[in-house]
């Protein structure tokens, strides 16, 4: 009973968050960066920022993760992060070689007022970086928003900087990748292939993140959009933007640099927002949705249908980050289980909004974000109204095994399980995916329980 | 639109010669709007005839995020819309950090944006640039031009020489210019000359020489600009003057800021040494 202090009474709280739903804004910019190829992530800040956002990626993807740190000091905090910045800049082209770097900023370097934009030009009129590279940057100080704003900022910084329209129109479709694991995004582009639509996917940490083992440590693994195809996308006939909070930020900005109209629709998990998004993706390429597509999506509706009985009515709890979130409960709700707690840490009225249109369908789920959204909270909820099922990330656990409670790990960060980086959870393959975990924990769960004369060899 | 910024030494008198001049420009007929980038939140009070109410950092504490532009802009002499960043108190938290929380968050809540057809934005800037914070309104894409207040006292002088520094800085990698220096007047000996002199070797000019009168003081006791009280006293026509050769200065260079020794023989040729 590792939360045997939480209590069942809920009591209105202004100032204190206990286990928060969310973490920094740099490790969603560190994550966001290394979808770019040969992009080596910069922390402006203190070394402490970097390692923990290293570490917690390293252990979500059991892959090295490389980034650089200004190391601030007490001198750097007094002076100013320029001298470090443009030090490390110098430092990282001519040892580490990367084609290019994507610094973020951090706690210390917003209070103290650093301008990355100016820093960066400066580097730039210094001769700093050789012809060719790149430095690009994005504000992410974490006592505003989550990881989700993080990433959204790098991946706006990506459009706003790289893109370039030079007034020839490309037959290609840009997708911005909201937070997605690297076996979505490769699962994006498998599907994206099979419509026959030509897309342009950024960031995309597939085959950075989830890299093969070879016998040979590449710095760089050959993952990860190139720069000439972010360029690229400034050409494109549209963009379609995949999450409301981690996705559209970019669109709009590649919208007002270079005029690509965009679309915004929630994240492919789950049959309708899937639908949604085939049905986007070939009015976007002009092309009809193929039979394979069809027959994946027929596989899915089919387990669904055969497997009604066991999904009927179970209540859920969840906890994770907008762009999953919303999606997610419209697949429990589809699956007829009904979502009975949500809990974000992420801030947002867009994305309140969204949910609240969702949950129009069940109109008995207690649903919060923000500051005071946290996993007390959740447990709180579970206390006072217990589930069959817990969906989130590894800091569920907890409650979980407390409250005795199946558990699917799913979201940021899985720390003690693998799969998450090569099956992926988007898509009707995606759909599939998710639905076995979920009936494999909830008939595990019966099969555990069952009394000897009830215990089902068929089920 | 026209984005300006005020700086000069604390107390120089910079919130009462941008409100004077701003209500010399909404007199013209410009739409100008006034964002008060000072914790004490008096940069817009001759214009509201009291002091701002709500700031916008107190407004987001408040609020969280749900603040709305009607909650923080009110308007002013002349449909001049006026805006106080505020702050922590004296001695806690971050003022710096408050001016660029309140920028940014009027970017984002549009308060710049084409619908107000403004012709003019004016920074009213606390001190001297003493921190990252107070540099935020001179970064790329916000203010373009900026005057210095100053006097013919060397403390004023030395603190314009230092905020040339900041200017400098940040001119190298974006679009911020000097407009010129505003000498309000200390009745000091020598005074006009030497900050022409001044004016000359940071490469820029005295835009105007605003003579001390002791009106100005009554006009602000009563929450009033000059322009607003009386527009028949002749200080208003300073003010209008002022107003004027802003909104027809074609001179914005990058300054060239004085090495300390320079700063001080300055000061001993035209003033104590006189």
């Amino acid at each position: 009973m590792l939360l045997r202090h939480t209590t069942s009474e809920v009591k209105e709280r202004e100032g204190l968050t206990i286990n928060p739903a969310k973490t920094c804004q740099p490790i969603g910019a560190m994550y966001a960066a290394l979808g770019i190829h040969g992009c080596l992530p910069h922390s402006h800040g203190s070394q402490g920022c970097c390692s923990y956002h290293r570490s917690t990626l390293t252990r979500h993807y059991k892959e090295p993760v490389m980034a650089g740190t200004s190391s601030f000091t007490e001198g750097a905090s007094v002076f100013g992060g320029q001298a470090n910045l443009l030090q490390a800049i110098e430092t990282i082209f001519s040892v580490y070689d990367p084609d290019i770097i994507a610094v973020h900023s951090t706690c210390l370097s917003e209070t103290i007022g650093d301008d990355l934009q100016q820093i960066t030009k400066k580097a730039k009129d210094d001769g700093k970086i050789p012809e060719g590279k790149y430095v690009i940057y994005a504000s992410t100080p974490s006592f505003i928003g989550s990881h989700i704003t993080g990433y959204a900022n790098m991946v706006a910084g990506m459009a706003e900087q790289f893109t370039v329209s030079t007034g020839e129109k490309k037959d290609q479709v840009n997708i911005v990748a909201g937070w997605m694991e690297p076996s979505d995004m490769r699962e994006i582009k498998r599907v994206a292939k099979e419509l026959g639509v030509k897309i342009v996917l950024f960031p995309d940490t597939s085959d950075v993140l989830d890299a093969p083992q070879t016998g040979k440590h590449e710095f760089y693994p050959k993952g990860g959009v190139t720069i000439d195809e972010l360029k690229s996308t400034g050409d494109s006939k549209s963009t379609l933007a995949l999450g409301y909070v981690s996705a559209e930020p970019a669109a709009i900005a590649l919208d007002k640099k270079c005029k690509v109209p965009f679309e915004t629709i929630e994240m492919p998990i789950g049959l309708s927002a899937t639908d949604r998004f085939i049905v986007a993706l070939s009015k976007a390429g002009q092309v009809s949705v193929p039979a394979e597509i069809t027959a994946e999506r027929g596989r899915l509706v089919d387990v669904m249908a055969d497997m009604e009985q066991y999904l009927y009515g179970k209540k859920v709890a969840l906890f994770g980050d907008p762009d999953h979130l919303v999606p997610l409960t419209e697949f429990l709700l589809d699956l007829n289980m009904k979502p009975v707690h949500i809990i974000s840490g992420t801030p947002g009225m867009k994305f309140e909004k969204r949910m609240q249109e969702i949950l129009e369908r069940a109109p008995y789920a207690n649903f919060k974000n923000g500051l005071n959204a946290d996993m007390f909270l959740l447990h709180q909820w579970i206390k006072n109204e217990p589930v069959d099922l817990l969906i989130g990330n590894t800091y569920g656990k907890y409650i979980a095994r407390d409250e005795d409670i199946p558990f699917v790990r799913y979201g940021f960060p899985i720390l003690d399980r693998v799969g998450h980086s090569y099956f992926p959870s988007v898509g009707y393959t995606g759909g599939l995916r998710l639905l076995e975990k979920i009936l494999t924990a909830l008939l595990d769960r019966q099969d555990r329980d069952a009394l000897e004369e009830k215990f089902e060899l068929v089920m | 639109m026209r984005k300006v910024a005020i700086y000069g030494k604390g107390g120089i008198g910079k919130s009462t010669t941008t409100q004077n001049t701003v209500a010399g420009l909404a007199e013209m007929g410009m739409k100008v709007m006034v964002v008060g980038c000072d914790p004490k939140a008096d940069s817009t009070r001759l214009l509201l005839g009291g002091l701002q109410q709500k700031t916008v950092l107190d407004t987001l504490r408040e609020e969280g995020e749900e603040v709305e532009l009607e909650d923080i802009i009110k308007e002013g002499y002349k449909l001049t819309r006026c805006t106080e960043s505020g702050g922590p108190e004296p001695g806690v938290g971050c003022a710096g950090r408050g001016i660029i929380t309140s920028v940014n968050l009027l970017e984002q809540l549009g308060a710049y944006d084409d619908e107000w057809e403004l012709d003019y934005v004016f920074y009213d800037v606390l001190g001297d640039v003493v921190c990252g914070g107070f540099a935020m309104p001179i970064r790329d894409g916000k203010a373009e031009e900026i005057y210095i207040v100053c006097s013919g006292e060397m403390m004023a002088m030395y603190a314009a020489n230092n905020i040339c520094k900041g200017i400098l800085k940040y001119a190298d990698a974006g679009g911020v210019r000097l407009g010129g220096l505003i000498c309000n007047s200390r009745n000091v000996d020598n005074e006009r000359q030497m900050i022409e002199e001044l004016a000359r070797r940071i490469g820029t000019q005295m835009i105007h020489f605003v003579p001390r009168n002791n009106f100005v003081q009554r006009a602000e006791i009563n929450r009033k600009t000059v322009i607003e009280y009386d527009p028949t006293h002749p200080q208003a026509d300073e003010y209008r003057a002022l107003a004027n050769k802003i909104n027809d200065n074609k001179m914005f260079v990058i300054p060239k800021p004085l090495e300390i020794e320079e700063l001080e023989s300055l000061l001993i040729d035209f003033g104590i040494a006189n």
